[in-house]
């Protein structure tokens, strides 16, 4: 399908809260010019007052809304009574306003006055039916209606659900699709027009099944969310941290209004308890994170800060206790099924609360959406669950959960017997993925036009070359895609021998190299326990050794006859920052952070980052002219470890070339990455020797003077001083360097190593390393 | 014969917060350009007799480069005959150049200058963008380039000058810097700076109901364990200032409205790493040339690039007998106050003495400034 980019020019959206300015400035960060309208305060001198004053606290608050502050001029506020009229010049109207029919109604009315023939007008309501929402509404209105419920935080949570009313044009929906697709990168899930549509039907019914689970048994806060977390491939925050994260007081509102919604036969109803519990929080003020505390708080008692939990027997706090079950230990040697069949009370826990929500999302098929894909998608999406229900259900064993149901007394549904009998929800077959259809046959799982996984193109071949660490796969047209595959895709000396062996086979087989691989980070860096050893048996030989290899690894890529392109998401710091930076150009998913993290633990970057850095600045032209101002951008990102909050950061902080590219979509990732490779590719010329001129000892001396300033202030601490005058030796050229003598791409990647070498036989880096792997946080020595 | 030397005519622009300040985004050589224009539209002098712009910035480069000077005779429309030259000393580099107008009218080199100084710290860094410091010299003599923070800081160990002195001197600063603003004391010397559709017009950096109470709670900002804050240091500024200096003679014949005769000057060099100490020897100077001593002076205005650095000269002056009527000395207050446009500074202090003298009435009055890399200087003024 073309990007239909060009339909949707301008929109706005109406109501200013948290959700509506979240998606105002997620459209923003698409460079959309987006009106934020909310309603006029009585006797408000800023008659902008509410949504201007939501885009400043978007500025400050955190987790960003907006990728880079540039993004927030693209939202204009403005409000309902002065700026009404402007609706008529934008596209799509996004209604965020409050969740009530008859007010929604009216507005709607009055947006049908003004709006466009073609303005597309969507509820991102997550609770009122779309039939209700276009009562008494206009033919034209309810053919450019339909739902687009976001999810919070819309810039980071993917799920987009579509709701479309039998009115809504099919050309009206394919323009949302597309736009929300590629422009705001999110997976669009189809539901049916049923209350909660499909996330939050399973979600709440999860939470809700989960809380009275919990009241009935002995099980402690700490203890369930311990068990309904990370075991069960869900967020940390479990249950309770989750009520405490949307807000306590929402939940007896959701409550109500499903119970009011659903039909008689619904599970939802079995689930319901008693809520005082609470009610009590919420009118003693507990209303979660954005409250006084919630099921857990911070107490500041003392001037301490103990964080507690709420005891669901006594209603006291206490402070928060480590949770120590055995069931935790069968999850970890025997995965799912060894939790849900642990005798314990967590084990428990865990099966009664999963097998009812897997159990009634297993009901839910063809009821909230077509199939058990877009199901499983709403949740991973949604709810950030690594497996959706019914890819859960696989890893349990449809039969095993089936017969464990069936042994409880308890009924199963048909669906369930009929994937029972044939074996799972999700096979392979001749190389596709498929699904099981309510019909009880399998059907190929359907990628969007466009959409490039790696996923399927491993199921269907096998690599190129491999080794334990990394694979090269053939992507098609010439383009390989070189795969870091181990362990939080850290780097070791296989990812640089298979790189080398890659560079031969691409030179003489192929046109282009993609890096890229579809775990949650690019990559975190170098394997630094394989480094430590070697600096505790101080075989410094071994280690300059590695320093070395991963250097001209890293030269031999970027100089290599054809094209590498590094497609990043999520992190990419220190060795994983400078396999990116030795890419010949980037396409970056935005959500892409980047650092040379490596100041942290007493060192600095190694890999040729230092180099990369001061090569970019060189060619940056918002930089003043000579040769301090790339020195001192290159010591202010590297001495600090800065990691961009965006691949839009990362292009203010000058990782990003200007010209390097940024996707929004995670699964369009790869195919933009392979056809900017496939352009590159014609008529390819490797880059020059890089020359930089540098100004030597006396930059040097700035940057010395400069630390010990900071450390005077008590900004800096004792071995940072030693980093960074390790760091100021690289980035000025080093003790030989002069302005009249520019530097070569070697040259200072010599100084790199040397002075890498040099700190790694400090004490002071050692100790930083160590305390790096221990805590995971870095000394401040 | 030697000709007697006048300022004959003070302004400047209104002074800002660097970088969030309103003149943050005014070119400097615009900014000086239109203070120039005001000058001389203020005095009335015949452009056509100027020998000379004469200005000052500390870090003439990016902007407030190309021998600045030249430029901006041509931004003020001043004739094609007059010259122009950028002068550098650091802080104190407009108040040489009326030294150095002073020098050329005594030696005949001319009857009338425009000696004025510009600095834009939002928009060219201190320091300028390619510091870069003689690394033999940075090592065995560090000082030479040491930051202004920790001079001010040593001067405060050296002279124990508490911290609560330096924010007692800070509350007075900006107490007469809003009672003059607020009595229009300021309105006179200020031309207001149009920027497109936007006109400056008065100060941006004075602060209203300063209290020491307020102070007290700040951080030190140089060193950890140091007493130096934002507030008792002078805040990072936009600005320019200029004025007339001609031969006393030129300015009568000419109906020139004379502020102040110049009786002295004076430069001294001082240990680096205590620069702002260099104000004492640099005063010192100035009054035995002119055979006065600091009594004898009605009006001072001691540049305050620090709190800590103005008391410091204020005690190393009594310990040599020469004590300072506070109650003299930056009347309408000072650069804790107003801002310290490093390139401004000093024609600005100057300008102000003289216009000081006149309006009070007064027989002498002391301008004097410290200067990065250990400098002083002062000039003398008398009523004409």
């Amino acid at each position: 399908m073309p990007i239909q980019e060009t339909v949707i020019k301008r929109v706005a959206v109406i109501g200013s809260g948290v959700m509506g300015a979240q998606i105002a400035a997620h459209f923003a960060n698409t460079g959309v010019p987006t009106l934020l309208l909310d309603r006029v305060p009585k006797g408000a001198d800023d008659r902008n007052v509410l949504a201007a004053g939501a885009i400043a606290k978007m500025l400050k608050g955190s987790p960003k809304a907006f990728v880079n502050n540039a993004a927030a001029k693209h939202v204009t506020p403005g409000n309902l009574e002065d700026d009404f009229d402007q609706l008529n010049e934008v596209d799509w109207i996004v209604e965020a306003i409050i969740e009530d029919p008859d007010i929604k109604s009216d507005l709607y009315q009055k947006i049908d006055a003004v709006r466009k023939d073609t303005t597309i007008v969507s509820s991102n309501t997550s609770t009122i039916p779309l039939s209700r929402l276009v009562q008494g509404l206009s033919d034209s209105f309810r053919q450019h209606f339909l739902v687009t419920h976001f999810f919070n935080p819309p810039r980071y949570m993917r799920l987009l659900e579509l709701v479309v009313g039998p009115d809504t044009k099919p050309e009206v929906l394919s323009v949302i699709e597309n736009f929300s697709d590629h422009r705001l990168g999110k997976g669009v899930v189809h539901c049916h027009d049923r209350p909660g549509f499909v996330a939050n039907r399973i979600g709440i019914f999860w939470m809700q099944s989960g809380y009275a689970a919990a009241l009935e048994s002995d099980i402690t806060i700490e203890e369930a969310d311990a068990v309904m977390s990370r075991p069960v491939g869900i967020p940390k925050t479990g249950m309770f941290g989750l009520f405490d994260l949307i807000g306590i007081d929402l939940h007896p509102k959701i409550d109500a209004s499903m119970a009011s919604l659903l039909p008689d036969e619904d599970a939802y109803h079995s689930q319901r308890c008693d809520l005082s519990l609470i009610n009590q929080l919420i009118e003693t003020g507990y209303t979660g994170r954005k409250g006084k505390g919630g099921f857990y708080r911070l107490n500041r008692a003392d001037g301490g800060k103990v964080m507690e939990a709420k005891n669901l027997k006594t209603g006291d706090y206490a402070p928060v206790q480590k949770v120590d079950l055995d069931c935790l230990k069968a999850a970890k040697t025997a995965g799912l099924s060894g939790l849900l069949n642990h005798p314990d009370r967590g084990g428990q826990f865990a099966w009664r609360v999963l097998s009812n929500t897997l159990a009634y999302a297993a009901s839910l098929v063809g009821e909230v959406a077509d199939d058990i894909v877009a199901i499983d998608r709403a949740m991973t999406f949604g709810y950030a669950w690594n497996a959706g229900p019914f890819a859960l259900i696989d890893q349990i064993g449809v039969a095993d959960f089936v017969a464990k149901m069936t042994s409880e007394g308890r009924a199963v549904s048909d669906f369930l017997n009929l994937a029972a009998k044939v074996g799972s929800f999700y096979r392979s077959h001749e190389g596709n993925q498929q699904y099981l259809d309510v019909k009880g046959d399998y059907q190929n799982i359907s990628r969007e036009d466009g959409v490039l996984l790696l996923e399927d193109i491993k199921r269907k071949s096998d690599p190129i070359i491999s080794n334990q660490s990394a694979s090269l796969w053939n992507i098609g047209d010439g383009v390989t895609c070189f795969e870091v595959h181990t362990k939080v895709n850290a780097l070791d000396m296989n990812v640089m021998d298979l790189i080398n062996h890659a560079i031969d086979v691409v030179s003489k087989d192929y046109k282009a190299m993609v890096i890229y691989n579809e775990a949650s980070n690019f990559s975190v860096g170098a394997d630094i326990n394989a480094f430590v050893e070697l600096i505790k048996q101080k075989n410094w030989q071994e280690a300059e050794n590695m320093v070395a290899k991963g250097q001209s690894t890293f030269l031999a890529m970027k100089r290599s006859p054809f094209p590498v392109v590094a497609a990043t998401s999520g992190m990419a710091l220190g060795g994983g920052c400078e396999t990116v930076l030795y890419a010949n150009a980037i396409q970056a998913h935005v959500e892409s952070y980047l650092g040379l993290v490596e100041a942290g633990v007493g060192l600095i970057p190694g890999w040729g980052g230092c180099t990369a850095m001061l090569e970019r600045y060189a060619s940056n032209k918002k930089l003043p002219n000579g040769p301090m101002p790339i020195v001192t951008a290159a010591f202010e990102t590297i001495s600090t470890a800065k990691v961009s909050s965006s691949s839009f950061d990362a292009k203010d902080t000058g990782f990003l070339r200007p010209d390097d590219g940024i996707t929004f979509n995670r699964d369009r990732l790869l195919a933009d990455a392979k056809t900017r490779a496939l352009a590159l590719s014609e008529n390819y010329e490797a880059p020059e020797i890089a020359e930089i001129t540098l100004p030597g000892p006396t930059g040097q001396t700035i940057l010395a003077a400069a630390v010990r300033d900071f450390k005077a202030r008590g900004l800096a601490t004792e071995y940072d001083v030693v980093v960074c005058d390790a760091l100021a030796d690289v980035l000025s050229g080093g003790q030989t360097a002069d302005v009249m003598a520019p530097l070569s791409e070697e040259d200072l990647l010599a100084l790199e190593l040397k002075n890498f070498v040099g700190l790694m036989k400090n004490q002071g880096t050692l100790d930083r390393i160590q305390h790096m792997l221990k805590t995971g946080k870095p000394l401040r020595n | 014969m030697q000709k007697n030397v006048v300022i004959a005519g003070y302004v400047r622009s209104p002074f800002h917060f660097a970088k969030k300040g309103n003149l943050a985004r005014v070119r400097p050589d615009e900014m000086a350009a239109q203070v120039v224009r005001g000058l001389v539209e203020k005095t009335g002098v015949n452009t056509a007799d100027i020998e000379d712009l004469i200005l000052g910035c500390a870090f003439p480069e990016g902007e407030q480069g190309f021998n600045m000077a030249r430029i901006v005779t041509f931004l003020a429309q001043l004739p094609i005959s007059v010259a122009g030259t950028t002068v550098n000393r650091f802080c104190g580099s407009s108040m040489q150049s009326i030294h150095m107008a002073a020098g050329a009218i005594q030696m005949n080199a001319g009857d009338a200058f425009i000696c004025a100084g510009v600095e834009s710290m939002s928009r060219v860094p201190m320091g300028g963008y390619n510091p870069m410091p003689h690394p033999g010299l940075a090592a065995d003599y560090g000082q030479a380039y040491m930051s202004m923070g920790v001079t001010a800081e040593n001067l405060a160990d050296q002279y124990d000058i508490s911290r609560q002195r330096q924010e007692e001197l800070t509350v007075i600063s900006h107490q007469r810097a809003n009672d003059a603003r607020q009595s229009g004391r300021l309105t006179d010397e200020i031309i207001p700076i149009v920027n497109g559709d936007i006109i400056i017009s008065s100060d941006g950096c004075i602060r209203e109901g300063t209290t020491a109470a307020a102070l007290a709670d700040l951080k030190p900002v140089f060193r950890a364990d140091g007493s130096v804050t934002a507030a008792t240091s002078s805040p990072l500024t936009d600005g320019a200032s200029a004025t007339l200096v001609t031969s006393e003679a030129y300015a009568k014949a000419n109906g020139l409205p004379i502020l102040a005769r110049i009786k002295s000057i004076a430069v001294a060099g001082c240990a680096p790493e205590i620069m702002g100490i260099g104000p004492v020897s640099a005063i010192m100077k100035a009054l035995n040339r002119a055979g006065l001593s600091l009594a004898d002076i009605d009006i001072i205005e001691l540049n305050e690039a620090f709190a800590a650095q103005a008391l410091s000269c204020v005690d190393e002056l009594a310990l040599g007998g020469q004590e300072m009527d506070m109650d003299k000395t930056n009347i309408d207050g000072g650069a804790l106050a107003l801002g310290h446009p490093l390139g401004a500074t000093g024609a600005r202090i100057t300008g102000k003495a003289a216009a000081l003298l006149k309006r009070e009435g007064k027989q002498f009055a002391l301008s004097a400034q410290c200067i990065g890399g250990g400098q002083g200087i002062a000039t003398l003024l008398e009523a004409v």
